[in-house]
């Protein structure tokens, strides 16, 4: 192979003895998602393949040399109906079927592990729930559902992972989430995929998929100390939200204990249930979100808490189910030492450090 | 291979002693000129140019894309070329190709009028176009721009310090250019039609020109008033788009789309016109099932107003909106496939040449196909999740706008040639180059499927080295496009001065541009033709021709 340049030589082996069309399968979904993929492949082969056979065969057949006139047709309803309803039925069946897909990407399971993401110009910063901060990767069990709640803190950006097949867009100013289950340990492309501005092509990372053991191993030496709902209880003193939010029958605001979840009613007559998205926008625009029965007083924290902050509240009050140290912190001068602190709900799920 | 070219006696051929071209000299008779076949030319020249400038921003970014590294040039310098390159290309080059040209050219003398309904404000439109694409060029030397053609908000609006300000205003005009051609379009052929010119007697390509000019009257106001806001907010910051002044971020992408997804059919209908009258004519038939084709370049303009959302299903818009709009989609492409099969069908029983324009029809028709087909796989909103913003997407509108309008549109002009000019371009060596333009646009974009597939996404300037070999297949492809696209710019200069005198009707078409004139006179006409003959009325044309002898005789 002497008038090969080795340079190019090396460089097609090499591709050819990794040549691949589709990223490896790493979750739960990606075989889904292949079978689709490849049926669409499967069709359009055969349509692609269709017309160039009845271009190529009547080119030949009637070309003017063997069929110099032209018969004229006017058209053919029946042939014309087949290749409306054809590829109609088989479009719908691509509709019906990725529908399916998608719902299912988008709609959580209720065991989901949560984490949370926030997307700035240029990097991805996940907080895991037990304090956990990580930048540009994501470290993530096997055989676990992880549900992944993205916010952008300026521009769009795109949480894509080509191995799992799923993709988020995280946006300015609202929540949006996305699921996966991954099936196979290794390491894997993290992309944003939203054009983002100069450093676009350099907000990458890695995702981890590790054993459900070296995950646990992995938070225990990775965690800052304080989870994200400590860090919540801490932001929820220090802006004064207890002032108000504390559960007790003369509170000023409403009790926040158990909230999380539940349907209200708010002044408006509207009935919401209370979700992630429900809680920052009643944190960052409270007069658009007044419980029935309350004066619309509290001020707005826009501009006052980092989407971090956000996260760490949110995460904080969702796993809220008593008043108790609201009210121990509200009704002694000192603070209560918080050494002890147990979060309920992040225990049983193994994320904060014993 | 027999040819259906019948040229007059070279010895004794002369181009017309008067037609629109000499009628009147001098450069101020071209800038104050009403003739809509003088107007085409001043567009065809002037999106010539932007095609070359965009052209060639597209060969530094496929440069750039050799190696992993961002190397040739720093991340926000590529940012501004593949911005330039989109916007210069899809509304300098891709929306006014095909109408603004030869739709312009053509619709008047196929309904048999003597000129457009409107002349000063074709003259207008074509002046705005020219504002806009100076102002875009202004924004590229001064600077550049690096939004992206979709200009995104908040980025464009507040993260960006480029001229985002000057180039949205130069779209802005830009827009008004095709809205006034649109109008013009649309008044014409209900008003000007010749006596006996019914709708159905139409040719196709004004049915698909129809169509397309009532997209860019409905949908470019929209873009407009994007545009406009997105200039307000970063001037003035009034907050429509801020969600901390209670606006919404994805309020722009539904406004952006709802022009920006009808703008893909502004651009590929004219095409699809184009095709039915080449692919009828070298093969000597009736466009099979006439009607049907007409009604889907109707179905198209209507059903391609409701599937913009398709551009946002990983936006968090709600899953049930997403139902909605990925079935409309499935129903829009339903009309498309429609017209492949009817053309396919065309050619059954016909007696078939393969000229040029047939051979560019026939890229067009293969290349079209797979674009269509893998926009199925972005239209089933699953499927989306995986490709959109990956290289896939990239793949899919280069093979319907390059693949499918790019051909079409040089399909059209070589067509068209001799009409215009007078002169025959070189038949073996534009062959050549529609034989290279199909190589090469293959070797340039099949690999980037595989690139989306994998998950590259778009808009990198550097990229993981894995995805390295099928970049460099791609920009290897594209110095073979480059020269597809610099053969036919080189072979139709040379044809103006040497090609051979075409005569009335080189092709024996059926149109009424054929049965005048070449180059045509200012006024088209000598006097308004009665039209009696249906469209692709091959046995009249024969009628007409033993007629003349028997005349003559």
């Amino acid at each position: 192979m002497d008038h090969i340049s080795p340079v190019l030589w090396q460089f097609l082996v090499k591709w050819l003895t990794n040549f691949a069309v589709i990223p490896p399968e790493a979750s739960k979904v990606a075989p889904q998602m292949d079978a689709l993929l490849l049926f669409m492949t499967l069709v359009s082969l055969v349509g692609l393949v269709l017309v160039i056979l009845l271009v190529v065969t009547f080119s030949i057949l009637y070309r003017r040399e063997r069929h110099p006139v032209a018969v004229q047709i006017e058209g053919s309803t029946l042939l014309e109906a087949t290749w409306t309803i054809i590829p109609l039925g088989l479009f719908l069946v691509m509709f019906v079927w990725g529908s399916v897909l998608y719902f299912r990407i988008y709609t959580p399971p209720p065991n989901a592990m949560q984490i949370y993401v926030v997307g700035k110009q240029w990097m991805w910063k996940a907080e895991h729930p037990g304090g956990q901060h990580e930048i540009n990767s994501l470290h993530v069990p096997i055989n676990q559902p992880v549900q992944l709640t993205l916010i952008s803190q300026d521009v769009f950006h795109s949480f894509s992972m080509p191995a799992f097949r799923v993709k988020r867009e995280a946006i300015p100013g609202r929540y949006t989430t996305v699921w996966f289950e991954a099936t196979q340990e290794g390491t894997y492309h993290l992309f944003c995929s939203q054009y983002c501005g100069t450093a676009h092509s350099a907000m990458i990372g890695q995702i981890v998929v590790m054993s459900q053991d070296g995950y646990k191993k992995w938070l225990a030496s990775s965690t800052s100390g304080v989870s994200l709902a400590q860090d919540g209880e801490r932001l929820f003193a220090s802006l004064s939200c207890n002032a108000c939010h504390n559960g007790t029958p003369s509170a000023r605001g409403p009790n926040l204990a158990g909230v999380y979840g539940s349907t209200l009613t708010l002044s408006d007559g509207q009935r919401v249930t209370v979700d992630d998205e429900y809680l920052r926008q009643a944190i960052l625009n409270p007069s658009a979100h007044i419980t029935q029965g309350y004066a619309p007083i509290m001020p707005t924290y826009q501009g006052q808490v980092s989407e971090e902050g956000l996260f760490s509240l949110v995460e904080y009050i969702k796993n809220l189910d008593s008043n108790y140290r609201i009210q121990q912190t509200t009704n002694t001068t000192t603070l209560a030492p918080v050494a002890t602190a147990t979060v309920p709900n992040a225990a049983t799920k193994g994320m904060v450090k014993p | 291979m027999s040819t259906i070219l019948s040229l007059p006696d070279q010895t004794t051929a002369r181009i017309p002693k008067r037609n629109y071209l000499n009628n009147e000299n001098g450069l101020l008779s071209w800038l104050l000129t009403g003739d809509h076949k003088r107007i085409a030319i001043l567009y065809l020249i002037s999106i010539t140019f932007f095609f070359f400038i965009g052209g060639a921003l597209a060969g530094l970014i496929r440069l750039e894309l050799l190696t992993p590294q961002s190397d040739l040039m720093a991340a926000d310098t590529y940012n501004k070329v593949f911005s330039m390159h989109g916007i210069i290309m899809v509304f300098l080059f891709l929306v006014p190709s095909v109408p603004a040209t030869i739709g312009n050219f053509l619709i008047p003398i196929m309904v048999g009028a003597r000129d457009l309904a409107f002349p000063k404000i074709n003259l207008l439109s074509w002046y705005l176009y020219v504002i806009g694409g100076c102002l875009t060029l202004w924004a590229m030397i001064t600077g550049g721009v690096d939004t992206g053609w979709t200009f995104t908000t908040p980025l464009s609006t507040h993260y960006l310090n480029t001229n985002v300000v000057t180039a949205g205003m130069a779209i802005f005009i830009a827009g008004f250019a095709s809205i006034f051609t649109g109008l013009n379009f649309i008044v014409t052929i209900h008003r000007m039609r010749a006596p006996g010119m019914t709708w159905f007697k139409l040719p196709l390509f004004v049915w698909s020109h129809y169509a397309a000019s009532i997209l860019m009257v409905l949908g470019t106001p929209v873009l407009a008033i994007a545009l406009v806001l997105v200039v307000l907010e970063r001037t003035i910051g009034i907050g429509v788009f801020d969600p901390t002044k209670g606006g919404d971020p994805l309020l722009f992408q539904h406004l952006f789309w709802f022009y920006s997804h009808p703008a893909v059919y502004i651009m590929i209908l004219p095409g699809m016109g184009v095709i039915s009258e080449v692919i009828s004519t070298f093969s000597r038939k009736r466009v099979f099932g006439y009607s049907a084709v007409a009604f889907s370049s109707v179905a198209i303009a209507v059903f391609g107003f409701f599937v913009w959302e398709h551009h946002m299903f990983i936006m968090g818009v709600s899953n049930y909106s997403t139902l909605i709009f990925s079935l409309l989609t499935m129903l829009v492409a339903v009309p498309s496939s429609i017209k492949i099969f009817n053309w396919a069908f065309t050619l059954y029983k016909g007696s078939i040449t393969f000229e040029t324009p047939m051979l560019y029809a026939f890229g067009f028709m293969g290349l079209f196909t797979i674009g269509g087909l893998t926009g199925v796989f972005l239209g089933a909103s699953g499927t989306d999740i995986h490709l959109t913003e990956t290289y896939f997407i990239v793949a899919h509108f280069h093979f319907v706008m390059v693949g499918g309008m790019l051909m079409a549109f040089l399909s059209g002009i070589h067509f068209w040639w001799p009409k215009m000019t007078g002169r025959m371009y070189p038949e073996k060596l534009s062959q050549l180059a529609a034989v290279v333009t199909f190589i090469g646009f293959n070797f340039t974009f099949f690999p980037q499927f595989l690139l989306g597939m994998l998950g590259m996404p778009r808009r990198y300037a550097a990229y993981p080295p894995e995805f390295q070999v099928l970049n460099v297949f791609s920009s290897a492809g594209a110095s073979i496009l480059g020269v597809g696209y610099l053969l036919p710019i080189l072979y139709l200069l040379w044809s103006l001065k040497y090609g051979k005198i075409a005569g009335n009707n080189p092709w024996q078409a059926t149109g009424l541009e054929w049965q005048i004139q070449s180059p045509p006179l200012t006024e088209n006409f000598v006097e308004i033709p009665i039209v009696t003959q249906d469209a692709y009325d091959y046995e009249w044309l024969e009628r007409q021709k033993e007629r003349e002898v028997t005349q003559v005789g």
